[in-house]
């Protein structure tokens, strides 16, 4: 690696300020307000606020609905990770098994990426509807009474999906790409050490994609945590009752809805430190991953 | 161990480039048959074609005493060393040898035996616990090795193996593989567009050219008696003297020098090696030396007869110089192609 060198010190700084800047306005100087406020009893009307320590904290951890809420989008996030990878794997290496006509295929595989998440919640929201959408009539004569957004499991059920169906074409980009980044001899060589096609699979195929897919997982927990917030919305259109929810529609929710922001604040905090200890377990694994050259 | 028939087999590519021509051969069992030819010529696809990693678009291939078209590449009994190795980078060297082993059902007890005999064999004790990203070249192509050599198959297939290693090492892997191919008494069929390679490990060596197979010789057949133009001037190096004659029906002559006795008549190309042509004061062929060329062990002398291009290979201590000579041509050296079809006469 080159190093370019800066004679002047401030030069630098000065390259950096705009990226800094938008960094504190819009990300430190709230998180620090989210902090403090997160200890303190807000006014509703916004006429004063009283110290109460960790009080909002425990009150959380005492609280049945955020329980509810944490111990869901664990469920939430563990399922909607493992089948958008799992998914998104198996169509990429059927897509790159496919010779003829690949390029179309590929093409139609991806193209849900290029819907925006609020046009694919009404998309989902299209499909699942409890009137007139096309699936509850499907399920209906596998004799489902489905009952979205009033039924706490089939409305969980078409959160997941929903959640799902959005992230597959990311996945499915990044796997399909680390599946030809491969080395066609190496998979030759698999072909002639091995005749069975799913021992190939776990033994070569997979350790080599793994440094994707590890970034994959990351960005998928992510995703299932922050970005499906608008898949949420949608759904409940507004009138979340008692439909499943994640810690953070919750803390939009509590903050907005139900005027706590000290409550919502601490919610904050806590997901804040969840991402840390994710990032932070991901620089780990990083450096601790070995590159294959 | 086994002989390997190749009859009629040809590849046409799914864009309809036709790789491979109709070419049949026999590889007799324990034979070391080298595939040259420049690049591009179908080299690797014929050897791909006998891996199983490529389909055969006609004719039929048997290895052993089956036909094997539809024959999955693990099931033929063949190793195959690749270019650039193709280990598998996660795995550490005594995996990498021991794969495909494993896969064969042998119990690890054994496996564990073969890959420390190959390490042996191939000095690659030090490095058996090391990742295969983890190693140079040279050790990388010796792991490629051991992973061909555990395997014990009936087929050894290489793709220019040696390609990627410098010249001093190139010299010493070659000499290697040739003395383990021989000790183990497998069959291999070994690619390179490498001419002193193929001069040197083959039994026999097949010269191929736009999918074309242009001879199937000895070392020395493809050498002495090349069956066209284009094998005399891709073999050796330098390559062999190729001059415009005329045969007059009963001797061929280069410009106005009588070369070669020969019952043709009309256009020949006449081909002479550079060392089949001595330097000799009473000799018929005046030549005139634009360079020398100092390799130590031998001189080349580049030049022109009356009209034509010449190399003259001479001994160290000719004292050549610059300017005219005379030479002579050894007896029964002299190759004679057809001038239209650049066949051997
Ligand atoms: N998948 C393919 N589709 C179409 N044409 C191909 C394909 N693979 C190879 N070819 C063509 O077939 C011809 C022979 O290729 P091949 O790889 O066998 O050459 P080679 O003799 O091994 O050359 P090199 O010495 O460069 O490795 C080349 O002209 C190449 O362009
Ligand atoms: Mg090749």
């Amino acid at each position: 690696m080159k190093r370019a060198g800066f004679s002047d010190r401030w030069l630098p700084v000065l390259f950096l300020l705009p990226q800094l800047t938008i960094i504190v306005i819009f990300f430190y100087w709230p998180a620090a307000h989210a902090v403090r406020s997160s200890f303190f009893l807000q006014d509703p009307f916004g006429f004063g606020e009283t110290f109460v320590g960790i009080k909002n904290y425990t009150m959380l951890l005492d609280s049945a609905s955020y329980l509810r809420a944490a111990w869901f989008t664990v469920i939430f996030v563990t399922l909607v990770t493992f089948l958008s990878l799992a998914i998104a794997l198996l169509l990429a290496v059927k897509a790159d098994k496919v010779i003829r006509g690949a390029k179309t295929y590929r093409t139609l595989l991806m193209w849900v990426y290029a819907v925006a998440p609020p046009v694919a919640g009404v998309i989902g929201l299209v499909l699942f509807d409890q009137s007139w959408g096309p699936i509850k009539d499907f399920v209906a004569q596998f004799g489902w009474d489905f009952r979205l957004g009033v039924n706490y499991f089939d409305t969980a059920f078409t959160l997941v999906v929903m959640s799902v169906w959005k992230q597959l074409p990311v996945n499915f980009i990044f796997f399909l790409s680390g599946l030809q980044s491969i080395p066609r001899s190496v998979r030759e060589a698999a072909l002639i050490d091995n005749r069975s096609a799913a021992g190939r699979f776990w033994d070569v195929t997979f350790p080599l994609l793994a440094p994707t897919g590890f970034f994959l997982l990351i960005i998928n927990i992510t995703y299932a945590l922050f970005d499906t917030f608008g898949i949420f919305d949608t759904t409940f259109k507004g009138e979340p009752g008692n439909n499943p929810m994640t810690l953070v529609y919750k803390v939009y929710l509590d903050g907005f809805r139900g005027n706590d922001l000290g409550g919502s604040s601490a919610q904050s905090v806590i997901l804040m430190v969840l991402v840390l200890a994710l990032t932070i377990f991901q620089f780990r694994m990083v450096e601790r991953r070995i590159h294959y050259t | 161990m086994a002989q390997v028939k190749l009859n009629a087999v040809r590849k046409t590519y799914p864009n309809g480039f036709e790789a491979v021509k109709p070419a049949s051969f026999d590889i007799a069992d324990g034979e070391f048959v080298v595939l040259v030819g420049p690049s591009g010529c179908g080299k690797s696809t014929m050897l791909r074609m006998i891996a199983g990693l490529e389909d055969i678009s006609a004719g039929e291939l048997s290895i052993g005493d089956s036909v094997v078209n539809h024959v999955d590449p693990a099931d033929r009994d063949i190793a195959m060393v690749f270019q650039n190795y193709a280990l598998y980078p996660h795995m550490t060297v005594r995996k990498n040898i021991g794969y495909g082993l494993k896969n064969r059902k042998i119990p690890s007890a054994e496996i564990d035996a073969k890959v420390a005999e190959a390490a042996n064999m191939l000095n690659l004790n030090d490095y058996l616990d090391r990742k295969a990203s983890q190693l140079s070249g040279g050790q990388r192509q010796r792991v490629a090795m051991g992973r061909a050599i555990v395997r014990d198959p009936a087929l050894f297939l290489f793709d220019e193996p040696l390609s990627n290693l410098d010249a001093k090492l190139r010299n010493q892997m070659r000499i290697e593989i040739k003395a383990l191919q021989r000790r183990l008494g497998v069959t291999a069929v070994y690619v390179t567009h490498d001419q002193v390679e193929a001069m040197t490990m083959a039994d026999r060596i097949i010269v191929m050219n736009g999918g074309v197979i242009e001879q199937i010789g000895t070392p020395s057949e493809v050498y002495h008696s090349p069956a066209s133009t284009f094998v005399a001037s891709f073999m050796g190096a330098p390559p062999m003297n190729l001059f415009d004659g005329h045969a007059n029906g009963s001797e061929v002559h280069v410009g106005s020098t009588p070369l070669h006795r020969h019952a043709h008549q009309g256009k020949v190309t006449v081909g002479i090696r550079p060392e089949d042509i001595v330097p000799d004061v009473t000799g018929p062929l005046a030549i005139h030396v634009n360079i020398i060329e100092e390799l130590g062990a031998h001189r080349l002398l580049h030049g022109h007869t009356a009209e034509q291009p010449v190399t003259i290979h001479v001994a160290k201590d000719y004292p050549a110089a610059i300017g005219p000579m005379t030479a002579s041509i050894k007896p029964d050296a002299v190759s004679l192609f057809d001038t239209a079809t650049g066949r051997r006469l």
